[in-house]
Order: C-alpha cells, then structure tokens, then sequence
C-alpha cells in the first residue's frame, strides 16, 4: 500500500495547525478584547468559510492565488514554482478549512477566563498584549491545546477545497480524503476500506484526547 | 488626593429596576469609606475609579492628574491611572508563585529595583519563606497578604478596596485591620475602601462617604455621622437608632428647652434652632443612649413606662423591644439580672432627641 497520502495529510494537517492557530490566536485576540469599527463584520467574515460550499470557497481561492492573479504572480516570481497544485496549496485549504472553527474555540477559551484576574493585571499597570499572553493564554491552555487538536483533525479531514486548489496528482498533492475519493471512483474497494478505517482511527483519538484535555463545555463534542 | 464626580445611569429592564449613581465626593490621605447597602453603587464607583468602566458624566481627578472628563472625552485606561485595586476574591495569578505574582506586576520597573522592591515587599508582608508557593498552596490571610503587596509594588497614588474583608474570620480580619494600619502609616498611601460593615468602617475610616440609593447621603467622621445623621435614611442605614415621628408642642430658645409629642407621649429635648412650633419632625434616638430600668414601685414624674413585647440578645448586648417598635440596648448582663420584668421605665436624656 502507498503511504504517500497519510504521510502527506498528516504533514498538512501538522502545518495548518500551526499556522492556523497563530492566525486564530490574533483574531480571537481582537474579537475579544478590542473595540473597532466593523469589529460584527470581521466576525462574520471569519465564520464564512463554515457556511459557504467548499467549491466556492475553492473557486475564490484558485481567483486569489491563482496563476494568473496578482498573488499568484508574486509568489511565482519570489520562489520559481506556483503556489497552486503544490502541497503547498493543500496546506492553504486545510487552514481555511480550519481556522475558522479554531478562532471560535479559542474566542470562547479566553472568554472563559475570569475576568477578575483581567482586571487584576489592568489595574497593576500591564499592557494589554502582556496580559494575554501571560494571563489570559496560560490561565486556557488545557482548552487551547484541545482546540487545537480538534483543528487538526479538521485539517486532516479536508476534500472540497483541496480538490479545487491543490488538485488530486498522485504522489504530489493527493491527500488522504481526496485518495479515498480517487480510490472509490477507480473500484478499488479494499483500499478505501483502509483509508477509511485508517481516518476514522485517527479522527476518534483526536476527540478522545480532545475531551481528555478538560476543555470548557463549548468546546466538548 | 482624589476628586470624583460621577453620573452613571442603567435604564430599568425587564427584570431589573432602573438605577442611577449621582456621586461626588474626595478621597484625602488616610483611609477614607464608602459605605452603603448592596445595590447602593459603592463596587460600581469603585469601577468606575479604576476604569473597569465607563462613566456617563463626570470626571475624576487624581493628585491633579485627569483620569476621567466626560466634557472633553477623556478616559484613561486603566494601565495608566496609578490605581490599586484590591479585589475580594484576591484574584492573584493562579498559575504563578506568590513571587512570580509580584515580580509579574513589575514588569515595568528596572530588573535590579525590580528585585530588591519585590524582595521588600515579600519581607514586609511576612512571605519570603512562603514565595515560591502558588496561591491555591497558602492560606487565605497569606493570599491576602500577597495581594496587597502585589498592589503595593507597582507604588499606586490610590488603593481601592472592594469589601475586602468579606469572608475572612475574625482573626484574619483584625490582622487585615493591621496590615491597613500599616500601609496608612508606612507606604503613605491613600486608601479607599467599600463596605456595608458599620463595624469595620468604625475600626478603619478616617473619612466617611455614606452612600444610599447612588448618591452620597452624608460625608464625614464616623464618630459625627453618628452624633448627628443627616437624615433618616442615613440613621435607618446606621441601624443604631428609634426613629420617632412627633411634633413640637413648645419651643423655648431662653431655657433651651423644647417639648415634642410622640404617640401621646412628652419629650423634652433641647431647643431646636430654625424649627417652628407644630412642625412634624422626626426624633432620631440612639437605642442605647435610652436610659432605661425595670420599673420598681410608682413611676417617676416624666419618665415613660412601657411594656416589653420581646427581646434578643449579641454577644455584648441586648436588644428590647417595646410597645411602638421603640428599640434600647443595654448591656448584657444589666438585662440578664432584670429580664423577668414586664414593665419598664424609660428616660430620654434632653441632648439624645436629634431631629431630622
């Protein structure tokens, strides 16, 4: 059996995590603890990509970075090679696919934290960007480290926008949910009944560890 | 020294009636007490102090610095307002040792002061030995401690406490007493601090703000706020005091002397100034400045005797209740002697009868 496409997805999963989380942290920073103009929209904003068609958010993408816009041209001329169809990609839509999910869990982690201690830090003098990073995230770590699990699962988990911007070439951007998709359409039952099996293992693991992690009872599935 | 002037307003809601606070007073060196029963604004105006919130009138000034001026939009943070806050849950950082909560505070200073203050201040609350220990490791008199001393080391121009005796027994709370004592005198800085403990605002205020309802009912010594309530809501507060409604029957300014009629019963008080014969007024009287004993014999001329429906007794007194909801206090052993006596003769010294 090729491995290629768990070794590959797990990679993508492993780096949209990260990536994800660093953008998700900052969002759910300022949603929580700024006040700004527009500050319902980008809220919005950052829970559309839960609701819209996965083609769609493909279809944007592809527009975006595509070969042929402004992006895409850019980064075509920094690294040599194009951003679309490569791994690269995948991890592109593997963060889509769960950042905005992780921003939710993370904005209700920090806002669980007791207030009291926010206060605390104010009145002794403390920058606001101090005291989330030395109260507010260690005072949640317990729920941002189970959030960030979840993320990974559903980066993991990623078909619809994979597809569309990274594409299904064997050996280079085929993850595993797309391989499974691949697998099914060329008859070759057994080894989708693998991938299947192998995906769902990994997915009940992650929700076992998840709610072993304590998290607070928003983020339990 | 800190002024206020604060408006805040909360429009009733469904299940809440309206409130609004409408405060003004100053905060000079010493301990200074806002006191008042809950829902009277006294944690909102600390709140509001601190910055925690925002006020929708007013403005605060603290050591001539603004830190608040509704008129032309200023609102400093609350990084930026030199306020110590003291909180009645402590709220010290559970996730660092007592030390690390200190030092944490400190950020901002140089790391050699840094490190000698923090040093200090763990020597002088009495918590070296305990430093490196989490909060939820030490007793609750030491997290206190702790919490002061972390207030302290950032050197605030103002403490702001919010009842922060609530809870503690009465051991750590007269060691709680102390450690005030000592940062009035040793760290010289002004403290303001809310409670509905008449007890505690006795033992600890040098200045006293009662707030009733949002407003500021009265301001000065407690010993004066006693002597002479500003009015009835204050007295009924202070819960010391038989509000009596009479009328003057006789003003005599040459003697002064004047004579008041409560539920067909003469009182003679001093000569009330600016009062006019017939006026209703309010006799406000301290429930142990009554003189009363068990009534022995015929009734002297002038006294009063009135049967007692039921008593209850502190730890130091007794409280007995007579005909007309009129309250006295006599110490403990005085009525334990007496108690199975039903008739009781009462005498309103002359300078008692305040009205209000």
């Amino acid at each position: 059996m090729d491995y290629f496409p768990l070794v590959l997805s797990l990679e993508v999963a492993i780096a949209a995590t990260a990536i994800s989380l660093v953008i998700a942290l900052l969002v759910a920073w300022a949603l929580s603890f700024l006040e700004f103009r527009g500050k319902d929209l980008l809220d919005a904003a950052i829970a559309l990509p839960l609701v819209l068609p996965p083609t769609v958010l493909g279809y944007y993408l592809l527009i975006v970075l595509g070969r042929e816009s402004w992006l895409g041209r850019a980064w075509e001329s920094l690294t040599g090679s194009p951003l679309v169809f490569t791994p690269k990609a995948a991890v592109i839509a593997a963060i889509v696919h769960s950042a905005p999910l992780l921003t939710k869990y993370l904005r209700a982690a920090i806002e669980s934290v007791d207030p009291i201690y926010i206060k605390a830090a104010r009145s002794l003098g403390l920058p606001e960007w101090t005291i989330y990073l030395r109260v507010v995230l260690p005072l949640c770590q317990r729920a941002i480290a189970a959030s960030a699990v979840l993320a990974f699962a559903r980066s993991l988990g990623d078909f619809g926008v994979t597809i569309m911007i990274a594409g299904n070439i064997p050996g280079k951007t085929q993850t595993l949910s797309v391989a499974i998709y691949d697998a099914v359409e060329s008859g070759n039952a057994s080894l989708a009944r693998t991938l299947v099996l192998i995906v769902s293992a990994i997915g009940l693991l992650v929700v076992w560890a998840a709610n072993r992690m304590n998290p607070p009872q928003a983020l339990r599935s | 020294m800190l002024e206020v002037r604060l408006q805040k307003r909360f429009a009733p809601t469904g299940d809440t009636a309206g409130f609004e606070l409408n405060a003004q007073f100053q905060v000079g060196a010493g301990t200074t007490v806002l006191f008042g029963p809950s829902g009277s604004g006294k944690s909102l105006t600390l709140d509001l102090i601190a910055g925690f919130s925002k006020p929708d009138g007013g403005r605060i000034l603290l050591n001539d610095r603004l830190l608040v001026d509704v008129g032309t939009g200023v609102f400093l943070p609350p990084q930026q307002r030199g306020c110590g806050y003291l909180f009645q849950r402590h709220a010290l950082f559970p996730h660092m040792s007592l030390r690390e909560n200190l030092t944490f505070a400190a950020t901002s200073l140089p790391k050699l002061e840094r490190h000698r203050k923090v040093n200090q201040l763990l020597e002088s609350f009495r918590l070296t030995e305990i430093a490196g220990r989490r909060p939820n490791e030490v007793s609750g008199g030491q997290r206190q401690r702790c919490s002061i001393a972390r207030a302290l080391v950032v050197e605030p121009a103002v403490l702001l406490l919010d009842e922060p005796s609530t809870g503690l027994d009465t051991t750590l709370r007269h060691e709680f007493y102390e450690i005030l004592a000592r940062i009035r005198d040793e760290f010289s800085v002004p403290v303001l601090l809310v409670t509905h403990d008449l007890e505690e605002a006795f033992i600890l205020a040098d200045q006293m703000h009662v707030l009733i309802d949002g407003r500021i009912a009265q301001s000065g010594s407690p010993r004066e706020i006693l002597n002479q309530p500003a009015s009835a809501g204050v007295a009924d507060l202070l819960g010391l005091f038989n509000l009596l409604p009479a009328e003057i029957k006789q003003l005599d300014p040459g003697a002064n002397r004047s004579k008041l009629k409560w539920n067909d019963v003469d009182l003679e008080g001093p000569y009330y100034p600016a009062r006019l014969l017939g006026d209703r007024v309010t006799v406000c009287v301290r429930r142990d400045e009554i003189a009363v004993t068990p009534k022995m014999g015929k009734a002297e001329k002038g006294s009063l005797v009135l049967t007692l429906e039921a008593s209850s007794e502190t730890a130091r007194t007794a409280l007995l209740h007579f005909a007309g909801g009129l309250i006295v206090e006599l110490p403990l052993e005085e009525f334990a002697e007496n108690r199975h006596h039903s008739e009781w003769t009462l005498r309103f010294p002359t300078s008692t009868l305040r009205i209000l």
